[in-house]
């Protein structure tokens, strides 16, 4: 597992590692079931697009925010705390959709051991389907 | 722009649920960890549970003959009715104290702190905003959760 430079070893505009992601009818399953969401535009396909009109089974919002806090937890690995996060939905996404979750670095602050980034889940075309940011405390 | 909000609906705003009390299991980390490919040991063992474990931790369980056409449960969260009918997540913000850890015993407040609406693209869009104050056994702070459901 890959873990963050010291504080004085990172800069803005780094990059977080990219990572894509493809959900399967079992990986949403799953998740709908550890969530306990029974919101059937994520398992009835019919029902999804006869009834509230989507292109196809909608991939959960909350499951990008999950990819963009593990952007971000997966970058800094044991090397500190994540402190401040966000993220929202802009764009639906749906099944047989790949994903691509990243981010940079926006600001560091060397005195409080702090740093902000920049997060992105976006599709195929590029667009930006889940913007989201975080602070995280970098250990002394 | 058409207002669908209502002051009754606005007298909502500032409404608190009784606090809930959740425990916190390995296993469940540990499913949350596997449903979400979490890459990380302390996740996949449970040790230590991802930040959006968070997420629906504290909503309702509805026996299944409460639950909606679209699965959802009658007043998943208390509010007044929506005149939108489709709910969907809007995005979610949090503020950590500490990780939440197996063997919790959280203590979770649910508050309605706003209510606004947008033109979407498709049409009308009706935000609520709810914050999640979460607390441990011994009263200690663990995390804000401010959380935005849109109404379509």
């Amino acid at each position: 597992m890959p873990t963050t430079s010291r504080i004085a070893e990172v800069q803005v505009g780094d990059a977080l590692p990219e990572r894509a992601h493809t959900p399967t009818n079992v990986s949403l399953f799953l998740y709908n079931a550890a969530v306990w969401n029974p919101h059937r535009i994520h398992y009835d396909e019919t029902y999804t697009i006869q009834v509230e009109q989507h292109p196809g089974i909608v991939i959960d919002g909350p499951l990008q925010g999950d990819w963009l806090a593990q952007c971000v937890t997966n970058w800094l690995g044991d090397s500190g705390v994540l402190v401040r996060f966000q993220y929202s939905n802009r764009r639906a996404t749906h099944l047989g959709d790949t994903l691509t979750s990243g981010g940079h670095i926006t600001a560091v602050d060397a005195t409080q051991q702090l740093v902000n980034v920049e997060l992105f889940v976006k599709n195929a075309a590029g667009e930006i389907t889940s913007p989201g940011s975080a602070t995280v405390r970098l250990n002394a | 722009m058409t207002t669908l909000l209502t002051e009754e609906h606005r007298a909502w705003i500032g409404h608190e649920d009784p606090p809930t009390q959740v425990e916190v299991s390995r296993r469940d980390i540990i499913k949350y960890s596997i449903a979400t490919e979490q890459l990380q040991e302390k996740f996949l063992r449970g040790d230590e549970a991802p930040p959006m474990f968070i997420f629906n931790l504290f909503g309702a369980l509805r026996p299944i003959s409460e639950l909606r056409h679209d699965g959802l449960g009658r007043g998943q969260n208390a509010g007044p009715r929506m005149p939108l009918p489709r709910v969907m997540a809007g995005g979610m913000a949090l503020q950590t104290q500490r990780p939440i850890r197996p063997g919790d015993v959280l203590t979770g407040t649910n508050r309605i702190v706003d209510m606004y609406e947008k033109s979407g693209a498709q049409g009308p869009l009706i935000f609520t905003v709810r914050e999640l104050r979460v607390t441990d056994a011994k009263g200690e702070p663990v995390l804000v959760e401010t959380q935005t459901s849109i109404s379509r």
